[in-house]
């Protein structure tokens, strides 16, 4: 996974000023920066989400380079061709309320891959189990715990099969210990070798789990590095002063 | 479903080649003209129904009666909805504009009826500064006008007219010969006085240009006139005059038992007790059914339309492009705007202009749907915009399309959140309902017309038709109970977050 050169503007203010990163495959990068430092709208870029200004982002052999412009049909059927390839968590968890954990997790790939509804009624259920939700199959969302209903979230993600999985501050809104039941999710995923990308104010768990640790601030990439030497010793100041302050 | 396009089916006019006679009239209350008969709601009778039969009969033709408000007939006449009209139309310079007419099969004056106990009001000058009550649209009520100091109350249905008499409101009726003797004369509280006034004329009317028809039918009626059949069926009505003898030239006077008149005085009179009254509402039950069907039918049709429609117009609205958002909204506006009545009105007798013939049934279907789609529209985009942003970008992600995500995520979700709302409406929408008949259709309240005014039964049979809307909003208001139960588990739920 490459990101080159990617820019964002809204309202005439530039929230990404060309961000460029290669991420290899099985990483566990955290993104981590002040409030408002851009790091969110990085990872919305990504699966395009947000449509950013200009720039190349290339997931699994999908490229799509921006040079400005209006958002193309072609475009937006290369983004859905991305898509297949990356999977995203968001920080309000974002499940159907309609629809039972199960049905959350099936939807996806019955109506957008066409998969036959036992088959994905196996995996579903397979997923659950993985990240412990088996017997929370038939219960609606909202008789869930925060931690409960990000896990199952997880699972509906990798349900369509990502090869890559962004999380948008999965555990901002999680009291530490129920963070931490989604915390071990991504550390057994990352022992299995998935891609993933977290943008997160969770520092401890930034330098345990993490392969790299990305600080942005301003919108620009400061600094990124192995966590020891990021945390321990970090090369610019604008780093050092924000780990002082959260730290 | 399957009895709702059965239903359907059976409104759609039938197309045939055999070509009876299709005549039409207002049959709601409209004795001794064309009426039900009381004694046997299913059976049409009346003076003029009879003469429309023997008429058909002399051109060899059978008759299919079209059933139409007293507003509508001259309308549906020029639609083509069917080939004439008889329900005792005055022939005037005023109609004569609009349609054409036979030549005069029925002549009578004007009658002047006041309360038992009334002195003195026996003369139109005697009526100066009185409240006075007639027919609208009549020669009865011209004759009015032309005191200006006459308070004139017209009305559409004459049992109304002479209610309102008995009640005190009016001081007097004026009003055709024909309708005084049965609504007038018969009621103990009630007198004819003075002598006749004016001359009035009924004449068949037809659509302009058919003069083909017109001939044939003035035929047939001098036919009935030269050998006496027109004499038998109005003496057998109590409605033979000097003036019909005058314009027939037929002074003779053969003994004629007025058995229609007997008949129609014994099925009306007062009914003593609770069993003879009992028997009667029983009687009613088929008419009853049949109308409470119809509405079910039209509302439920409607209800479908308006929930389809309205659901795309929210979605054009929201999601659309912005032409094509303009396009709805002018769209919501405009029908929110205007009456539903007029755009009844206006689907079934303008849009023919342009080519664009409705049955009454999808008309009625047609407008009702489309006016309420534009109430609906406006709860759906409410409900739409109730739903979280994160619900779309979560379908996004997991490589929905736009559509998909509408189809799957948002659009459950908006339906679940304005259920309550949407079962209001259609409750209202079965009551409104009761507008389709101005377009020939007989639903439940029209068979309250019908019923209450033949039988000056306004009190019971209106209970008996207040229950029958009641048992049929019965679903949607336990409908509407059940959404908003589980609305409001669906909140309290809400709590972990």
């Amino acid at each position: 996974m490459r990101a080159d050169q990617v820019r964002k503007i809204f309202d005439g203010y530039a929230v990404l000023r060309g961000i460029s990163l290669d991420v290899a495959r099985g990483e566990l990068i955290s993104i981590i920066g002040p409030s408002g430092c851009g790091k969110s709208t990085f990872l919305r870029c990504l699966n395009f989400l947000e449509i950013p200004d200009s720039g190349t982002v290339d997931i699994a052999g999908v490229t799509i380079t921006r040079t400005g412009g209006r958002w193309t049909r072609q475009e937006e059927d290369a983004a859905h061709r991305l898509r297949a390839h990356v999977g995203m968590v968001f920080q309000s968890f974002n499940l159907f309320p309609h629809r039972t954990v199960l049905d959350n997790v099936m939807l996806a790939p019955v109506r957008v891959k066409r998969m036959p509804a036992d088959e994905a009624r196996a995996e579903a259920l397979a997923l659950l189990d993985k990240v412990g939700l088996s017997a929370m199959a038939t219960r609606y969302p909202d008789t869930l715990s925060g931690g409960q209903q990000q896990r199952a979230a997880i699972a509906r993600a990798l349900a369509m099969r990502p090869d890559v999985m962004l999380y948008d501050e999965p555990t901002s809104a999680l009291d530490p210990e129920l963070a931490e039941e989604v915390l071990s999710v991504m550390r057994t995923l990352d022992n299995e070798g998935m891609t993933q990308l977290v943008v997160t104010h969770d520092m401890r768990f930034a330098r345990a789990a993490s392969d790299r640790v990305v600080f942005m601030d301003g919108g620009e990439i400061v600094e990124a590095d192995d966590p020891d030497r990021l945390f321990v010793a970090p090369e610019d100041p604008r780093t050092r002063r924000f780990l002082r302050s959260v730290l | 479903m399957v009895l709702l396009l059965a239903l359907a089916v059976t409104f759609l006019p039938v197309a045939s080649h055999a070509a009876p006679l299709r005549w039409a009239s207002d049959a709601e209350a409209n004795v001794p003209f064309v009426f039900h008969d009381p004694a046997d709601q299913s059976r049409l009778t009346g003076y003029e129904y009879e003469i429309a039969q023997a008429i058909a009969r002399r051109l060899g033709r059978q008759t299919q009666f079209v059933q139409n408000d007293w507003d509508g007939l001259i309308p549906g006449l020029q639609r083509g909805l069917y080939d004439m009209v008889i329900d005792g139309i005055e022939i005037t310079p005023e109609h004569e504009q609009g349609v054409l007419f036979s030549r005069p099969y029925y002549m009578t004056t004007e009658r002047i009826t006041v309360r038992r106990d009334q002195q003195g009001l026996d003369t139109l000058a005697a009526l100066h500064g009185h409240v006075v009550g007639t027919l609208k649209d009549t020669t009865a009520e011209r004759m009015l006008q032309a005191d200006p100091s006459i308070r004139i109350r017209s009305y559409e249905e004459e049992t109304n007219a002479y209610t309102d008499l008995k009640n005190g409101r009016l001081d007097a009726v004026l009003l055709d010969g024909t309708i005084a003797l049965y609504y007038g004369s018969p009621d103990p509280d009630l007198k004819l006085v003075g002598a006749p006034i004016g001359q009035v004329a009924y004449g068949v009317a037809f659509a302009q240009g058919n003069s083909v028809l017109r001939d044939q039918v003035n035929a047939a009626l001098d036919g009935m006139m030269r050998d006496g059949e027109l004499h038998r069926i109005l003496a057998r009505w109590k409605l033979w005059t000097p003036a019909m003898a005058a314009l027939t030239g037929d002074a003779s006077t053969p003994e004629i038992a007025p058995d229609a008149w007997d008949h129609y005085r014994a099925a009306t009179a007062p009914t003593a007790g609770w069993r003879a009254r009992f028997d009667r509402y029983v009687s009613f039950l088929p008419l009853l059914l049949h109308g409470a069907l119809l509405t079910f039918a039209v509302s439920a049709c409607a209800m479908v339309l308006a929930v389809g429609l309205g659901l795309a117009l929210a979605l054009m609205r929201r999601y659309g492009p912005r032409w094509l958002g303009a396009l709805a909204t002018l769209y919501v506006e405009i029908v929110r705007g205007t009456p539903l009545l007029i755009q009844i009105l206006f689907i079934f007798y303008a849009l023919p202009g342009i080519g664009l013939r409705l049955s009454p049934f999808v008309a009625g279907v047609l407008a009702l749907g489309m006016n309420y789609a534009a109430y609906e529209a406006e709860n759906y985009r409410a409900g739409l915009q109730s739903v979280a942003r994160g619900q779309i970008e979560a379908a996004i992600a997991l490589n929905m399309t736009h559509f998909q995500a509408l189809r799957f995520v948002v659009v459950p979700q908006a339906v679940r959140m304005v259920i309550p709302v949407m079962t209001n409406d259609f409750i209202s929408l079965l009551k409104d309902s009761s507008l389709v008949s101005v377009i020939t259709l007989t639903e439940l309240s029209q068979t309250y017309v019908r019923l209450s005014s033949t039988y000056y039964d306004y009190f019971g049979t209106g209970l008996l038709i207040g229950v029958a809307y009641l048992l049929l909003g019965l679903p949607f208001v336990r409908l509407a109970r059940m959404a908003e139960a589980r609305f409001h588990t669906g909140r309290q739920r809400q709590g972990h977050i």
